[in-house]
């Protein structure tokens, strides 16, 4: 052994400026968003709170009685979640285990990847304007919720397909080979392996679909219509104009004779989303936790 | 339990000719390993036991595989009654995320089996078979996945003898678990041969000589040579098996 080494020294820390920079940076823009996120929901409560009274939430609208009521918009918008959900999440669904568990992968599932990629990119208006010629004047349907019902799920379709297809691609191939090794057919193993471990995915997918039909305005404009009365008789009020929240909200602001009580129906539907979702979450937890025993 | 005879076997994955004219005759009860380097085509063997090779694009097999006389391939054939008499264990552990016992019932029931009692008794009388349960009888009901990599394939095993099968198929059932859970599962598999008849690939050559009786050495598709394992690992005939075996390549 001839010359030794000289043993490199580990006390060499000094502060690293850009590092220290990035990170401040990166802090500032976490709180930006959540400042910004923060103050809307404060604003709205604040603005929305002193709105809130029993007879705005319980009464429909009356001009004569100088009254301001959301009842009958809540119930139309629930009425549009349910039809909505009733009709897209299946046809979602399937289309999606189709997509990923039967089609072949070729030229023709790339073009319907494709198109319902483009769907999910148009706006909101256009599907309004498709529904009112499509549902409300050909299959003669006029301003109805079922209108305005098929025309949102037209538009939540990619939603539901996309998410739920996403959901579909991470269950693991193994238990594809699992379940077939065993001598499962291809549809059972579907429904007991495949569906089961991919529900929470799905269950996203039915909350992000709630999120668009309750904040769509635009499309229904021209399809559900704007008429705030209760419903006559619960089974054919899908068949009349009814309208939802946001379309109310619309009126009620850009008429400017209303706009406090605009933000007493932001924080409605604030809350009803927040419901919404809440009570999502636990039945998607519950299903979870029992397929996973 | 049965016996499978192969004869002629070639399969193709598009263009690449995957399993060249592989015959070989299987004995009941025994354990046979399947063994060579990584690519040569002994697990794409051992999936053609079962037709796990059906899922695959672009897959073209030719030949026999016989069992009980029966030509696996012939197109009278239910896949589900085939994968019920053969069944499968893969190499990583896949218990589905459901409980222990649903795992368990998941083959019976497939097979149409509904009673409580009887799906109980099946369930027991596996998971006392693949040695697990003892381990898992208080907790049937939790899940699967809350089990350990041993005992989740040991899980996986007895979720196969659960369609009582005829024979076992095993894709390299302990190349990810720790000694000691293949030490278990490599016990089990001798109490196992005296009920069922058992195919293994592995990549372990002192395992294919711990418990197997026969055992066939694969290279690049090909069949180098088939026997019984004590002669292939202490007399060779063929010069690349002496050379595998010897560990100068693979």
């Amino acid at each position: 052994m001839s010359e030794q080494k000289s043993a490199a020294t580990i006390l060499g820390r000094r502060p690293r400026v850009s590092d220290r920079v990035l990170k401040a940076l990166i802090f500032l823009s976490a709180g930006i968003t959540v400042l910004l996120l923060a103050g809307i929901l404060i604003y709205i409560l604040v603005r929305g709170f002193p709105n809130l009274s029993w007879e705005f939430l319980s009464t429909a609208p009356s001009t004569l009685k100088k009254r301001f009521g959301i009842l009958p918009s809540i119930i139309n918008t629930l009425y549009m979640i349910v039809i909505t959900l009733v009709i897209s999440t299946p046809i979602g669904v399937g289309a999606a285990i189709y997509l990923t568990e039967y089609a072949k992968q070729g030229r023709f599932i790339r073009l319907i990847e494709f198109t319902i990629e483009t769907l999910a990119g148009i706006p909101s208006i256009i599907y309004g304007l498709f529904g009112a010629i499509f549902f409300g004047t050909l299959l003669q349907l006029g301003y109805s919720i079922l209108s305005g019902a098929f025309t949102l799920t037209i538009m939540v379709l990619p939603l539901i397909i996309r998410t739920t297809e996403e959901a579909l691609k991470t269950v693991p191939a193994s238990y594809r080979e699992g379940a077939l090794g065993m001598g499962a057919t291809k549809w059972y193993m579907i429904r007991t392996v495949i569906l089961p471990s991919s529900l929470p995915g799905i269950i996203t997918a039915v909350i992000l679909s709630i999120g668009r039909i309750v904040g769509e305005s635009a499309a229904l404009l021209y399809t559900a219509g704007s008429v705030t009365n209760l419903p006559a008789n619960w089974l054919t009020h899908p068949a009349s104009s009814g309208a939802t929240l946001t379309v109310q909200m619309y009126f009620a602001v850009s008429e400017g004779r209303y706009i406090e009580q605009g933000f007493g129906i932001a924080l409605v539907l604030m809350v009803i989303v927040l419901l919404i979702n809440g009570l999502t979450k636990v039945l998607a937890g519950r299903a979870g936790s029992k397929a996973k025993g | 339990m049965s016996s499978i005879s192969v004869k002629n076997l070639e399969l193709y994955y598009g263009d690449n000719h995957a399993l060249k004219s592989v015959s070989i005759e299987i004995e009941e009860n025994k354990i046979t390993a399947l063994i060579g380097p990584s690519g040569c085509g002994k697990s794409t063997f051992l999936k053609t036991l079962n037709r796990m090779n059906d899922l695959v694009d672009g897959v073209k097999i030719t030949g026999e595989v016989l069992i009980d006389g029966e030509n696996l391939y012939d197109k009278r054939v239910d896949v589900t009654l085939l994968r019920k008499k053969i069944g499968m264990v893969f190499q990583k552990p896949n218990p589905f995320p459901m409980s222990i016992y649903d795992n368990v019932a998941y083959g019976p029931r497939i097979h149409g089996i509904k009673s409580k009692r009887q799906l109980d008794e099946i369930v027991k009388n596996s998971l006392i078979g693949a040695a697990l349960y003892d381990e898992v009888k208080d907790r049937l009901h939790k899940s699967a996945l809350s089990l350990s990599g041993g005992q989740q394939q040991r899980l996986c095993i007895a979720r196969a003898m659960a369609v009582e099968p005829q024979v076992i198929l095993m894709d390299e059932p302990t190349s990810a678990l720790d000694p000691i859970s293949t030490m278990k599962i490599e016990e089990l598999m001798l109490t196992l041969k005296e009920k069922y008849t058992i195919v293994i690939v592995t990549h372990n050559m002192q395992q294919a000589a711990r418990i197997s009786d026969y055992t066939a050495f694969f290279l690049v598709g090909e069949m180098v040579e088939f026997g019984e394992t004590e002669a292939i690992f202490s007399l060779p005939k063929d010069k690349r098996t002496e050379d595998y075996i010897t560990g100068r390549f693979g």
